[in-house]
Protein backbone atom coordinates (compact mmCIF):
# COMPACT_ATOMS: atom_id res chain seq x y z
CA UNK A 1 0.00 0.00 0.00
CA UNK A 2 3.06 2.17 0.71
CA UNK A 3 4.43 1.65 -2.37
CA UNK A 4 1.49 3.03 -4.42
CA UNK A 5 2.76 5.57 -6.22
CA UNK A 6 0.27 9.07 -7.19
CA UNK A 7 0.57 9.63 -10.57
CA UNK A 8 -0.62 5.70 -11.35
CA UNK A 9 -3.64 5.99 -9.31
CA UNK A 10 -6.34 6.73 -11.97
CA UNK A 11 -9.70 7.50 -11.24
CA UNK A 12 -12.40 4.46 -10.90
CA UNK A 13 -14.71 4.27 -14.08
CA UNK A 14 -17.99 5.19 -13.58
CA UNK A 15 -19.37 1.54 -12.66
CA UNK A 16 -16.84 0.88 -10.41
CA UNK A 17 -16.93 4.02 -8.23
CA UNK A 18 -19.38 5.84 -6.13
CA UNK A 19 -22.48 4.63 -5.95
CA UNK A 20 -22.30 1.52 -8.30
CA UNK A 21 -20.37 0.48 -6.33
CA UNK A 22 -21.35 0.17 -3.10
CA UNK A 23 -24.02 -2.48 -1.33
CA UNK A 24 -26.83 -0.31 -1.95
CA UNK A 25 -26.79 0.01 -4.73
CA UNK A 26 -26.30 -4.11 -5.86
CA UNK A 27 -29.08 -4.67 -2.66
CA UNK A 28 -31.13 -2.71 -5.27
CA UNK A 29 -30.05 -5.28 -7.94
CA UNK A 30 -31.28 -7.95 -6.26
CA UNK A 31 -34.34 -6.23 -4.62
CA UNK A 32 -35.30 -5.70 -8.52
CA UNK A 33 -34.50 -9.51 -9.32
CA UNK A 34 -36.50 -10.79 -6.52
CA UNK A 35 -39.47 -8.54 -7.83
CA UNK A 36 -39.18 -9.94 -10.89
CA UNK A 37 -39.17 -13.53 -9.61
CA UNK A 38 -41.95 -12.77 -7.03
CA UNK A 39 -44.40 -11.08 -9.90
CA UNK A 40 -43.61 -14.34 -12.23
CA UNK A 41 -44.23 -17.06 -9.58
CA UNK A 42 -47.35 -15.06 -7.71
CA UNK A 43 -49.41 -12.63 -10.44
CA UNK A 44 -51.12 -11.62 -6.67
CA UNK A 45 -47.73 -9.85 -5.91
CA UNK A 46 -48.27 -7.05 -8.55
CA UNK A 47 -51.89 -6.53 -7.07
CA UNK A 48 -52.11 -2.76 -6.43
CA UNK A 49 -53.93 -4.01 -2.89
CA UNK A 50 -50.57 -6.20 -2.08
CA UNK A 51 -48.02 -3.42 -3.45
CA UNK A 52 -49.77 -0.95 -1.49
CA UNK A 53 -49.96 -3.59 1.32
CA UNK A 54 -46.13 -4.04 1.11
CA UNK A 55 -45.08 0.25 0.88
CA UNK A 56 -47.02 0.80 4.22
CA UNK A 57 -45.43 -2.08 5.86
CA UNK A 58 -41.84 -1.58 4.98
CA UNK A 59 -42.79 2.29 5.51
CA UNK A 60 -42.50 1.88 9.07
CA UNK A 61 -39.46 0.01 9.27
CA UNK A 62 -37.67 2.28 6.98
CA UNK A 63 -38.49 5.15 8.74
CA UNK A 64 -37.19 3.76 11.69
CA UNK A 65 -34.14 2.15 9.89
CA UNK A 66 -32.78 6.27 8.69
CA UNK A 67 -32.17 7.19 12.25
CA UNK A 68 -30.76 3.78 12.77
CA UNK A 69 -28.95 4.18 9.89
CA UNK A 70 -27.53 7.99 11.44
CA UNK A 71 -26.68 6.29 14.54
CA UNK A 72 -24.61 3.29 12.79
CA UNK A 73 -22.92 5.98 10.57
CA UNK A 74 -21.20 7.43 13.70
CA UNK A 75 -20.43 3.74 14.83
CA UNK A 76 -23.00 3.48 17.21
CA UNK A 77 -26.30 1.65 17.29
CA UNK A 78 -29.37 1.66 18.91
CA UNK A 79 -31.76 -1.06 20.06
CA UNK A 80 -34.12 0.78 21.77
CA UNK A 81 -35.99 1.76 18.76
CA UNK A 82 -38.18 -0.84 18.57
CA UNK A 83 -39.60 -0.03 22.54
CA UNK A 84 -39.73 3.45 21.68
CA UNK A 85 -41.98 3.10 18.58
CA UNK A 86 -44.49 1.38 21.68
CA UNK A 87 -43.69 4.22 24.31
CA UNK A 88 -44.70 6.88 21.86
CA UNK A 89 -47.50 5.73 20.35
CA UNK A 90 -49.18 4.44 23.69
CA UNK A 91 -47.89 8.07 25.08
CA UNK A 92 -49.86 9.52 22.16
CA UNK A 93 -52.92 7.82 22.22
CA UNK A 94 -53.29 8.43 26.05
CA UNK A 95 -52.72 12.18 25.47
CA UNK A 96 -55.01 12.10 22.16
CA UNK A 97 -57.58 10.53 25.21
CA UNK A 98 -56.62 13.02 27.83
CA UNK A 99 -56.76 16.27 25.28
CA UNK A 100 -59.95 15.52 23.78
CA UNK A 101 -61.76 15.27 26.88
CA UNK A 102 -60.37 18.51 28.14
CA UNK A 103 -61.09 22.50 26.84
CA UNK A 104 -58.42 21.41 23.88
CA UNK A 105 -60.98 19.03 22.10
CA UNK A 106 -63.35 22.30 21.42
CA UNK A 107 -61.06 23.39 18.34
CA UNK A 108 -60.40 20.83 15.66
CA UNK A 109 -57.28 18.91 15.35
CA UNK A 110 -55.78 20.94 18.46
CA UNK A 111 -56.50 17.91 20.62
CA UNK A 112 -54.25 15.79 18.04
CA UNK A 113 -51.22 18.48 17.64
CA UNK A 114 -50.96 19.07 21.26
CA UNK A 115 -50.88 14.49 21.73
CA UNK A 116 -48.26 13.79 18.86
CA UNK A 117 -46.48 16.81 20.01
CA UNK A 118 -46.42 15.79 23.54
CA UNK A 119 -45.41 11.60 22.54
CA UNK A 120 -42.55 12.80 20.10
CA UNK A 121 -40.99 15.25 22.89
CA UNK A 122 -41.33 12.22 25.15
CA UNK A 123 -39.52 10.12 22.25
CA UNK A 124 -36.75 13.48 21.85
CA UNK A 125 -36.15 13.24 26.00
CA UNK A 126 -35.51 9.12 25.56
CA UNK A 127 -33.26 10.41 22.37
CA UNK A 128 -31.71 12.79 24.79
CA UNK A 129 -31.23 10.33 28.12
CA UNK A 130 -29.54 7.80 25.05
CA UNK A 131 -27.45 10.38 23.78
CA UNK A 132 -25.97 11.99 26.65
CA UNK A 133 -25.28 8.60 28.82
CA UNK A 134 -23.39 7.38 25.35
CA UNK A 135 -21.11 10.99 24.46
CA UNK A 136 -21.11 12.68 27.86
CA UNK A 137 -20.50 9.88 30.46
CA UNK A 138 -18.98 7.68 27.47
CA UNK A 139 -21.40 4.60 28.36
CA UNK A 140 -21.27 2.42 25.30
CA UNK A 141 -24.05 2.04 22.85
CA UNK A 142 -25.11 -1.01 22.88
CA UNK A 143 -25.52 -1.42 26.50
CA UNK A 144 -27.05 2.02 27.18
CA UNK A 145 -29.75 1.17 23.94
CA UNK A 146 -30.44 -1.91 25.51
CA UNK A 147 -30.65 -0.95 29.36
CA UNK A 148 -33.29 1.63 27.28
CA UNK A 149 -34.99 -0.75 25.10
CA UNK A 150 -35.95 -2.58 28.27
CA UNK A 151 -36.95 0.64 30.46
CA UNK A 152 -39.04 2.01 27.57
CA UNK A 153 -41.11 -1.25 26.93
CA UNK A 154 -41.67 -1.71 31.03
CA UNK A 155 -42.60 1.37 30.90
CA UNK A 156 -45.31 0.60 27.72
CA UNK A 157 -46.71 -2.14 30.15
CA UNK A 158 -46.51 -0.62 33.15
CA UNK A 159 -49.14 2.37 31.74
CA UNK A 160 -51.55 0.30 29.91
CA UNK A 161 -51.32 -2.78 32.41
CA UNK A 162 -50.09 -4.60 29.44
CA UNK A 163 -53.40 -3.74 27.54
CA UNK A 164 -53.93 -1.89 24.72
CA UNK A 165 -54.90 1.93 24.40
CA UNK A 166 -57.61 2.77 21.66
CA UNK A 167 -57.35 6.01 19.16
CA UNK A 168 -60.33 7.64 20.61
CA UNK A 169 -61.67 11.59 20.43
CA UNK A 170 -62.62 13.96 18.68
CA UNK A 171 -59.70 13.86 16.44
CA UNK A 172 -59.12 10.61 15.72
CA UNK A 173 -61.05 9.90 12.34
CA UNK A 174 -58.71 13.30 11.64
CA UNK A 175 -55.51 10.96 13.22
CA UNK A 176 -56.52 8.37 11.34
CA UNK A 177 -56.34 10.12 8.10
CA UNK A 178 -52.91 11.79 8.48
CA UNK A 179 -51.44 8.45 9.70
CA UNK A 180 -53.17 6.09 7.58
CA UNK A 181 -54.22 8.10 4.44
CA UNK A 182 -53.03 8.39 1.13
CA UNK A 183 -52.51 10.87 -1.83
CA UNK A 184 -53.87 9.74 -5.35
CA UNK A 185 -53.41 6.07 -4.00
CA UNK A 186 -50.21 6.17 -2.20
CA UNK A 187 -50.35 5.58 0.99
CA UNK A 188 -48.84 8.29 3.62
CA UNK A 189 -46.85 6.30 5.17
CA UNK A 190 -44.78 5.71 2.24
CA UNK A 191 -44.69 9.79 1.38
CA UNK A 192 -43.45 10.44 4.96
CA UNK A 193 -40.74 7.86 4.26
CA UNK A 194 -39.81 9.90 0.86
CA UNK A 195 -40.08 13.13 2.20
CA UNK A 196 -37.93 11.84 5.19
CA UNK A 197 -34.97 10.00 3.49
CA UNK A 198 -34.72 12.65 0.75
CA UNK A 199 -34.40 15.42 4.11
CA UNK A 200 -31.82 13.23 5.80
CA UNK A 201 -29.76 12.80 2.04
CA UNK A 202 -29.54 16.33 2.10
CA UNK A 203 -28.77 16.46 5.84
CA UNK A 204 -26.03 14.39 5.68
CA UNK A 205 -24.27 15.47 2.24
CA UNK A 206 -25.17 19.04 2.04
CA UNK A 207 -24.69 20.53 5.84
CA UNK A 208 -21.71 20.80 8.13
CA UNK A 209 -23.12 18.62 10.53
CA UNK A 210 -24.46 15.74 8.11
CA UNK A 211 -20.43 15.67 7.02
CA UNK A 212 -19.51 15.74 10.74
CA UNK A 213 -21.58 12.38 11.25
CA UNK A 214 -19.35 10.99 8.87
CA UNK A 215 -16.74 12.14 10.22
CA UNK A 216 -16.94 10.84 13.24
CA UNK A 217 -17.86 7.53 12.04
CA UNK A 218 -14.55 7.37 10.50
CA UNK A 219 -11.88 9.10 13.12
CA UNK A 220 -13.59 10.12 16.07
CA UNK A 221 -10.22 11.48 17.08
CA UNK A 222 -9.38 13.03 14.01
CA UNK A 223 -12.88 14.83 13.96
CA UNK A 224 -12.22 16.28 17.74
CA UNK A 225 -8.70 17.07 16.95
CA UNK A 226 -10.53 19.14 13.76
CA UNK A 227 -12.78 21.07 16.42
CA UNK A 228 -15.79 18.72 15.53
CA UNK A 229 -18.48 18.96 18.24
CA UNK A 230 -18.23 15.84 18.76
CA UNK A 231 -20.47 15.30 21.66
CA UNK A 232 -23.42 17.28 19.85
CA UNK A 233 -23.23 15.13 16.97
CA UNK A 234 -23.56 12.09 18.57
CA UNK A 235 -26.05 13.03 21.03
CA UNK A 236 -28.15 14.44 17.76
CA UNK A 237 -28.10 11.19 16.20
CA UNK A 238 -29.79 9.29 19.47
CA UNK A 239 -32.38 12.00 19.64
CA UNK A 240 -33.03 11.93 15.67
CA UNK A 241 -33.49 7.53 15.79
CA UNK A 242 -35.94 8.21 18.66
CA UNK A 243 -37.82 11.06 17.23
CA UNK A 244 -37.64 9.02 13.64
CA UNK A 245 -39.05 5.59 15.96
CA UNK A 246 -41.32 7.89 17.70
CA UNK A 247 -43.01 8.94 14.29
CA UNK A 248 -43.15 5.81 12.92
CA UNK A 249 -45.04 4.66 16.12
CA UNK A 250 -47.68 7.18 15.55
CA UNK A 251 -47.87 5.94 11.82
CA UNK A 252 -48.53 2.61 13.08
CA UNK A 253 -50.66 3.86 15.96
CA UNK A 254 -52.66 5.24 13.26
CA UNK A 255 -53.19 2.42 10.77
CA UNK A 256 -54.06 -0.56 13.50
CA UNK A 257 -56.65 2.00 15.30
CA UNK A 258 -55.16 1.28 18.67
CA UNK A 259 -51.75 0.86 20.77
CA UNK A 260 -51.20 -2.67 21.71
CA UNK A 261 -48.31 -2.83 24.66
CA UNK A 262 -46.34 -4.85 22.73
CA UNK A 263 -46.04 -2.80 19.41
CA UNK A 264 -43.12 -2.94 17.26
CA UNK A 265 -42.01 -5.77 20.24
CA UNK A 266 -38.31 -7.45 18.68
CA UNK A 267 -38.36 -5.17 15.64
CA UNK A 268 -35.25 -3.38 16.72
CA UNK A 269 -33.26 -6.09 14.76
CA UNK A 270 -35.21 -5.99 11.55
CA UNK A 271 -34.76 -1.95 11.68
CA UNK A 272 -30.81 -2.66 12.06
CA UNK A 273 -30.81 -5.74 9.54
CA UNK A 274 -32.82 -3.51 7.24
CA UNK A 275 -30.01 -0.58 7.46
CA UNK A 276 -26.96 -2.94 7.77
CA UNK A 277 -29.29 -4.96 4.02
CA UNK A 278 -28.85 -1.59 2.24
CA UNK A 279 -24.90 -0.85 3.30
CA UNK A 280 -24.51 0.81 6.24
CA UNK A 281 -21.24 -0.07 8.11
CA UNK A 282 -21.86 -1.26 11.79
CA UNK A 283 -17.78 -0.30 12.22
CA UNK A 284 -19.12 3.42 11.44
CA UNK A 285 -19.25 6.13 8.01
CA UNK A 286 -20.40 4.40 5.06
CA UNK A 287 -24.22 4.17 4.65
CA UNK A 288 -27.10 6.64 3.73
CA UNK A 289 -30.54 7.28 3.72
CA UNK A 290 -31.42 4.99 0.49
CA UNK A 291 -29.95 1.94 1.71
CA UNK A 292 -31.85 2.37 4.63
CA UNK A 293 -35.03 2.27 2.33
CA UNK A 294 -33.85 -0.52 0.14
CA UNK A 295 -32.98 -2.99 2.81
CA UNK A 296 -36.75 -2.32 4.33
CA UNK A 297 -37.91 -2.84 0.98
CA UNK A 298 -35.95 -5.79 0.48
CA UNK A 299 -37.20 -7.93 3.75
CA UNK A 300 -40.40 -6.78 3.51
CA UNK A 301 -40.71 -7.73 -0.24
CA UNK A 302 -39.31 -11.06 0.72
CA UNK A 303 -41.64 -11.86 3.84
CA UNK A 304 -44.50 -10.98 1.90
CA UNK A 305 -42.87 -12.95 -1.08
CA UNK A 306 -43.17 -15.96 1.99
CA UNK A 307 -46.73 -15.58 3.09
CA UNK A 308 -47.62 -15.48 -0.83
CA UNK A 309 -45.66 -18.57 -0.96
CA UNK A 310 -47.42 -20.14 1.76
CA UNK A 311 -44.28 -20.36 3.66
CA UNK A 312 -44.54 -21.06 7.05
CA UNK A 313 -44.24 -17.62 8.80
CA UNK A 314 -41.90 -19.17 11.02
CA UNK A 315 -39.42 -19.26 8.52
CA UNK A 316 -39.18 -15.46 8.39
CA UNK A 317 -36.46 -14.62 11.02
CA UNK A 318 -34.72 -17.58 9.57
CA UNK A 319 -34.64 -16.19 6.31
CA UNK A 320 -34.14 -12.45 7.18
CA UNK A 321 -30.67 -13.48 9.43
CA UNK A 322 -29.43 -15.38 6.14
CA UNK A 323 -30.11 -11.80 3.84
CA UNK A 324 -27.79 -10.15 6.86
CA UNK A 325 -25.32 -12.35 6.75
CA UNK A 326 -25.08 -12.36 2.64
CA UNK A 327 -25.30 -9.39 2.18
CA UNK A 328 -22.17 -8.64 4.51
CA UNK A 329 -20.04 -11.35 2.87
CA UNK A 330 -20.92 -9.94 -0.27
CA UNK A 331 -19.25 -6.94 0.60
CA UNK A 332 -16.65 -8.06 2.72
CA UNK A 333 -15.73 -10.49 -0.62
CA UNK A 334 -16.03 -6.93 -3.21
CA UNK A 335 -14.17 -4.59 -0.84
CA UNK A 336 -11.61 -7.41 -0.57
CA UNK A 337 -11.18 -7.54 -4.47
CA UNK A 338 -11.10 -3.76 -5.22
CA UNK A 339 -8.58 -3.95 -2.14
CA UNK A 340 -10.82 -0.73 -0.02
CA UNK B 1 11.65 37.93 13.76
CA UNK B 2 11.38 35.22 16.61
CA UNK B 3 7.70 33.85 16.25
CA UNK B 4 7.45 31.49 19.45
CA UNK B 5 9.54 31.34 22.13
CA UNK B 6 9.86 28.98 25.09
CA UNK B 7 11.14 29.59 28.47
CA UNK B 8 12.06 26.90 31.13
CA UNK B 9 9.10 24.35 30.35
CA UNK B 10 8.87 22.03 32.31
CA UNK B 11 6.04 18.72 32.28
CA UNK B 12 5.34 15.91 34.60
CA UNK B 13 3.11 13.19 34.49
CA UNK B 14 2.63 11.87 37.91
CA UNK B 15 6.27 10.77 39.04
CA UNK B 16 7.68 11.00 35.66
CA UNK B 17 9.49 14.47 34.55
CA UNK B 18 8.68 14.25 30.54
CA UNK B 19 10.19 17.55 30.03
CA UNK B 20 12.71 19.83 32.22
CA UNK B 21 13.27 23.18 31.54
CA UNK B 22 12.93 23.59 27.85
CA UNK B 23 14.09 26.87 26.12
CA UNK B 24 13.43 27.39 22.55
CA UNK B 25 12.92 29.97 20.00
CA UNK B 26 11.81 29.81 16.47
CA UNK B 27 11.63 32.12 13.74
CA UNK B 28 9.59 32.42 10.87
CA UNK B 29 10.01 30.54 8.18
CA UNK B 30 12.69 28.75 10.16
CA UNK B 31 12.41 24.84 10.09
CA UNK B 32 13.74 23.17 13.20
CA UNK B 33 14.88 19.38 13.33
CA UNK B 34 13.42 18.26 16.37
CA UNK B 35 15.24 14.74 17.33
CA UNK B 36 15.77 12.22 20.66
CA UNK B 37 15.09 8.85 21.27
CA UNK B 38 11.98 7.19 22.24
CA UNK B 39 10.08 9.11 25.32
CA UNK B 40 12.75 11.81 25.00
CA UNK B 41 9.65 14.59 25.18
CA UNK B 42 9.31 15.35 21.52
CA UNK B 43 5.57 14.61 21.33
CA UNK B 44 5.21 15.87 24.90
CA UNK B 45 6.71 19.51 23.53
CA UNK B 46 4.76 19.27 20.23
CA UNK B 47 1.51 18.94 22.21
CA UNK B 48 2.48 21.57 24.66
CA UNK B 49 3.06 23.99 21.81
CA UNK B 50 -0.54 23.17 20.11
CA UNK B 51 -2.04 23.09 23.54
CA UNK B 52 -3.27 20.00 23.70
CA UNK B 53 -2.24 20.34 27.64
CA UNK B 54 -0.47 23.38 29.34
CA UNK B 55 2.65 22.98 30.84
CA UNK B 56 3.51 22.09 34.67
CA UNK B 57 6.29 25.70 34.68
CA UNK B 58 7.89 27.92 32.22
CA UNK B 59 6.18 30.27 29.76
CA UNK B 60 5.23 30.60 26.18
CA UNK B 61 5.57 33.61 23.79
CA UNK B 62 3.86 33.65 20.49
CA UNK B 63 4.48 36.94 18.00
CA UNK B 64 5.80 38.82 20.65
CA UNK B 65 2.56 37.52 23.47
CA UNK B 66 2.48 35.62 26.02
CA UNK B 67 -0.03 32.91 25.40
CA UNK B 68 -1.47 29.78 27.65
CA UNK B 69 -3.59 27.62 25.53
CA UNK B 70 -6.38 25.29 27.42
CA UNK B 71 -7.69 23.85 24.10
CA UNK B 72 -5.88 22.71 20.56
CA UNK B 73 -8.08 25.32 18.89
CA UNK B 74 -6.60 28.19 21.11
CA UNK B 75 -3.76 27.35 19.53
CA UNK B 76 -4.94 27.09 16.44
CA UNK B 77 -6.59 29.95 16.46
CA UNK B 78 -3.12 32.30 16.87
CA UNK B 79 -1.61 30.07 13.74
CA UNK B 80 -0.46 26.64 15.14
CA UNK B 81 -1.35 23.88 13.56
CA UNK B 82 -0.21 20.11 13.74
CA UNK B 83 0.10 17.66 11.54
CA UNK B 84 -0.28 14.24 13.73
CA UNK B 85 2.10 11.40 13.94
CA UNK B 86 -1.13 8.96 12.84
CA UNK B 87 -2.37 11.97 10.62
CA UNK B 88 -6.08 11.86 12.10
CA UNK B 89 -7.85 12.42 9.28
CA UNK B 90 -11.70 10.36 8.31
CA UNK B 91 -10.33 8.04 5.39
CA UNK B 92 -14.35 7.93 4.37
CA UNK B 93 -14.41 11.18 3.28
CA UNK B 94 -12.93 13.05 0.13
CA UNK B 95 -9.32 15.43 0.31
CA UNK B 96 -11.34 17.98 0.14
CA UNK B 97 -13.65 17.11 3.00
CA UNK B 98 -10.89 16.49 5.40
CA UNK B 99 -9.08 19.65 4.67
CA UNK B 100 -12.03 21.62 5.26
CA UNK B 101 -13.37 19.28 8.21
CA UNK B 102 -14.46 21.92 11.09
CA UNK B 103 -14.27 24.71 9.20
CA UNK B 104 -16.45 24.18 5.99
CA UNK B 105 -17.65 26.72 3.72
CA UNK B 106 -21.41 27.38 3.30
CA UNK B 107 -23.35 29.30 0.66
CA UNK B 108 -27.16 30.36 1.68
CA UNK B 109 -29.74 29.08 -0.15
CA UNK B 110 -33.10 30.25 1.31
CA UNK B 111 -33.23 29.81 4.68
CA UNK B 112 -30.52 26.84 4.84
CA UNK B 113 -26.98 27.49 4.81
CA UNK B 114 -25.73 24.30 2.75
CA UNK B 115 -22.26 23.09 2.12
CA UNK B 116 -20.21 25.05 -0.78
CA UNK B 117 -18.83 21.89 -2.63
CA UNK B 118 -17.36 23.72 -5.12
CA UNK B 119 -15.90 26.16 -3.50
CA UNK B 120 -14.17 23.80 -1.06
CA UNK B 121 -12.84 21.42 -4.16
CA UNK B 122 -12.12 24.57 -5.59
CA UNK B 123 -9.76 25.58 -3.22
CA UNK B 124 -8.26 22.10 -1.84
CA UNK B 125 -7.17 21.87 -5.86
CA UNK B 126 -5.75 24.99 -5.58
CA UNK B 127 -3.47 23.99 -2.36
CA UNK B 128 -2.95 20.95 -3.82
CA UNK B 129 -1.40 22.26 -6.45
CA UNK B 130 0.72 25.08 -4.56
CA UNK B 131 1.85 21.99 -2.35
CA UNK B 132 2.56 20.61 -5.99
CA UNK B 133 1.46 17.55 -4.77
CA UNK B 134 -0.99 15.20 -7.04
CA UNK B 135 -3.68 14.67 -4.62
CA UNK B 136 -6.72 15.33 -6.08
CA UNK B 137 -9.59 16.72 -3.93
CA UNK B 138 -12.35 14.87 -4.47
CA UNK B 139 -11.05 11.43 -4.04
CA UNK B 140 -11.55 9.69 -0.89
CA UNK B 141 -8.20 9.59 1.55
CA UNK B 142 -8.93 5.43 2.00
CA UNK B 143 -7.67 4.94 -1.62
CA UNK B 144 -4.97 7.48 -0.85
CA UNK B 145 -1.11 6.82 -0.57
CA UNK B 146 1.01 7.63 2.58
CA UNK B 147 3.02 10.36 0.29
CA UNK B 148 -0.66 12.02 -0.54
CA UNK B 149 -2.13 11.49 2.79
CA UNK B 150 0.55 13.57 4.04
CA UNK B 151 -0.70 16.46 1.58
CA UNK B 152 -4.24 16.30 2.56
CA UNK B 153 -2.79 16.93 6.79
CA UNK B 154 -0.61 19.65 5.23
CA UNK B 155 -2.89 21.13 2.85
CA UNK B 156 -5.53 21.48 6.24
CA UNK B 157 -3.16 23.35 7.73
CA UNK B 158 -2.58 25.70 5.11
CA UNK B 159 -5.67 26.44 5.01
CA UNK B 160 -6.05 27.83 8.30
CA UNK B 161 -2.91 30.39 7.56
CA UNK B 162 -1.45 28.62 10.05
CA UNK B 163 2.45 30.46 10.73
CA UNK B 164 3.90 27.13 12.77
CA UNK B 165 3.39 24.34 11.94
CA UNK B 166 4.53 21.35 13.90
CA UNK B 167 5.13 17.41 12.40
CA UNK B 168 5.40 14.81 14.44
CA UNK B 169 7.24 11.74 12.79
CA UNK B 170 5.66 12.80 9.34
CA UNK B 171 7.74 10.61 7.60
CA UNK B 172 7.80 7.23 9.37
CA UNK B 173 5.55 5.24 7.78
CA UNK B 174 5.77 6.29 4.31
CA UNK B 175 7.79 4.93 1.25
CA UNK B 176 11.23 6.52 0.10
CA UNK B 177 9.64 8.51 -2.67
CA UNK B 178 6.76 10.15 -0.48
CA UNK B 179 9.47 10.67 1.89
CA UNK B 180 10.78 13.12 -1.03
CA UNK B 181 7.82 14.39 -1.37
CA UNK B 182 7.03 15.22 1.91
CA UNK B 183 10.17 16.97 2.23
CA UNK B 184 9.68 19.04 -0.27
CA UNK B 185 6.67 20.22 0.65
CA UNK B 186 8.04 21.61 3.83
CA UNK B 187 10.30 23.45 1.76
CA UNK B 188 7.33 24.88 0.60
CA UNK B 189 5.96 25.95 3.64
CA UNK B 190 9.47 27.22 4.37
CA UNK B 191 9.07 29.55 1.56
CA UNK B 192 5.78 30.91 2.45
CA UNK B 193 7.28 32.43 5.49
CA UNK B 194 6.24 29.62 7.66
CA UNK B 195 8.22 28.03 10.57
CA UNK B 196 8.09 24.60 10.73
CA UNK B 197 9.32 21.97 13.82
CA UNK B 198 9.88 18.47 12.23
CA UNK B 199 10.10 15.59 14.54
CA UNK B 200 11.82 12.78 12.85
CA UNK B 201 14.02 9.55 13.67
CA UNK B 202 15.40 9.96 10.44
CA UNK B 203 18.68 11.59 10.31
CA UNK B 204 18.97 12.32 6.49
CA UNK B 205 15.34 13.99 6.80
CA UNK B 206 16.63 16.36 9.32
CA UNK B 207 19.80 17.24 7.61
CA UNK B 208 18.07 17.67 4.29
CA UNK B 209 15.43 20.23 5.23
CA UNK B 210 16.07 21.95 8.77
CA UNK B 211 17.81 25.02 9.19
CA UNK B 212 18.30 23.90 12.64
CA UNK B 213 18.65 20.70 15.26
CA UNK B 214 17.42 20.09 18.47
CA UNK B 215 18.13 17.38 20.57
CA UNK B 216 16.00 16.10 23.05
CA UNK B 217 17.63 13.58 26.21
CA UNK B 218 15.11 12.59 28.75
CA UNK B 219 12.94 15.47 28.64
CA UNK B 220 15.95 18.03 28.44
CA UNK B 221 17.46 20.29 25.54
CA UNK B 222 21.30 18.99 24.91
CA UNK B 223 21.53 20.26 21.49
CA UNK B 224 20.95 23.22 19.59
CA UNK B 225 22.20 24.68 16.60
CA UNK B 226 22.84 25.45 13.38
CA UNK B 227 22.20 21.97 10.85
CA UNK B 228 25.95 23.25 8.76
CA UNK B 229 27.57 23.53 12.45
CA UNK B 230 26.53 19.56 13.35
CA UNK B 231 27.01 16.12 12.18
CA UNK B 232 24.60 13.24 11.63
CA UNK B 233 27.09 11.16 13.91
CA UNK B 234 28.06 14.26 16.42
CA UNK B 235 23.88 14.41 16.81
CA UNK B 236 23.48 10.58 17.15
CA UNK B 237 25.85 10.95 19.87
CA UNK B 238 23.96 13.49 21.59
CA UNK B 239 20.51 11.55 21.38
CA UNK B 240 22.56 8.33 22.86
CA UNK B 241 24.13 10.21 25.05
CA UNK B 242 27.61 9.56 24.25
CA UNK B 243 28.32 13.05 23.85
CA UNK B 244 26.74 14.90 26.75
CA UNK B 245 25.95 18.28 25.21
CA UNK B 246 26.85 19.76 22.03
N1 LIG C 1 -0.12 11.37 28.82
C1 LIG C 1 0.96 10.88 29.46
N2 LIG C 1 0.83 10.30 30.67
C2 LIG C 1 1.92 9.82 31.31
N3 LIG C 1 3.15 9.85 30.83
C3 LIG C 1 3.34 10.39 29.62
C4 LIG C 1 2.25 10.93 28.87
N4 LIG C 1 2.74 11.43 27.71
C5 LIG C 1 4.06 11.20 27.72
N5 LIG C 1 4.43 10.58 28.88
C6 LIG C 1 5.79 10.21 29.24
O1 LIG C 1 6.62 11.31 29.00
C7 LIG C 1 7.85 10.90 28.45
C8 LIG C 1 8.08 11.58 27.12
O2 LIG C 1 7.18 11.04 26.15
P1 LIG C 1 7.05 11.60 24.69
O3 LIG C 1 6.97 13.07 24.74
O4 LIG C 1 5.92 10.89 24.05
O5 LIG C 1 8.41 11.14 24.02
P2 LIG C 1 8.84 11.09 22.50
O6 LIG C 1 7.77 11.67 21.66
O7 LIG C 1 10.11 11.86 22.46
O8 LIG C 1 9.08 9.64 22.18
C9 LIG C 1 7.80 9.40 28.36
O9 LIG C 1 8.44 8.86 29.50
C10 LIG C 1 6.33 9.09 28.37
O10 LIG C 1 6.11 7.83 28.95
MG1 LIG D 1 6.52 10.72 19.94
Amino acid sequence: MANVISSDMRRPAWYAGGFFASQTAYVSGALAIIVIIMAALAPVFLSLGNLINVATNFSYIAIVSLGATLVILTAGIDLSVGSVMALTAILTALLLRWTSASPLGAVPGLAMSVAVLGGLLSACGIGLINGLLIARLELTPFVTTLGMLSVARGLCYAITRGAGVAITGGDADLFSSLTDGDILGVPLPLIYLLILAAGMGVFLHHTASGRYVFALGGNERAARLAGVPVARIKTGVYVASALLAGFAGILMAGWLGSVPANLAQGYELRIIAAAVIGGANLSGGIGGPSGAVVGAALIEVIRNGLVLARVDTYWQDTLVGVIIIAAVVVDRLRSRRTGS
Amino acid sequence: MTLLTLDAIGRSFGAIQALAGVDLSIAAGEVVGLMGDNGAGKSTLAKIIAGNFPPSSGTMMFDGQQVAFARPVDARAVGIEVVYQDLALADNLSAAANVFLGRELHRRIGPFLLLDHSAMQQRATALFRELKSETRAEDLVRQMSGGQRQAVAIARTRLADARLIIMDEPTAAISVRQVAEVLALIGRLREAGIAVILISHRMPDIFETCDRVVVMRRGRKVADKPIAASSPQEVTGLITGALETA
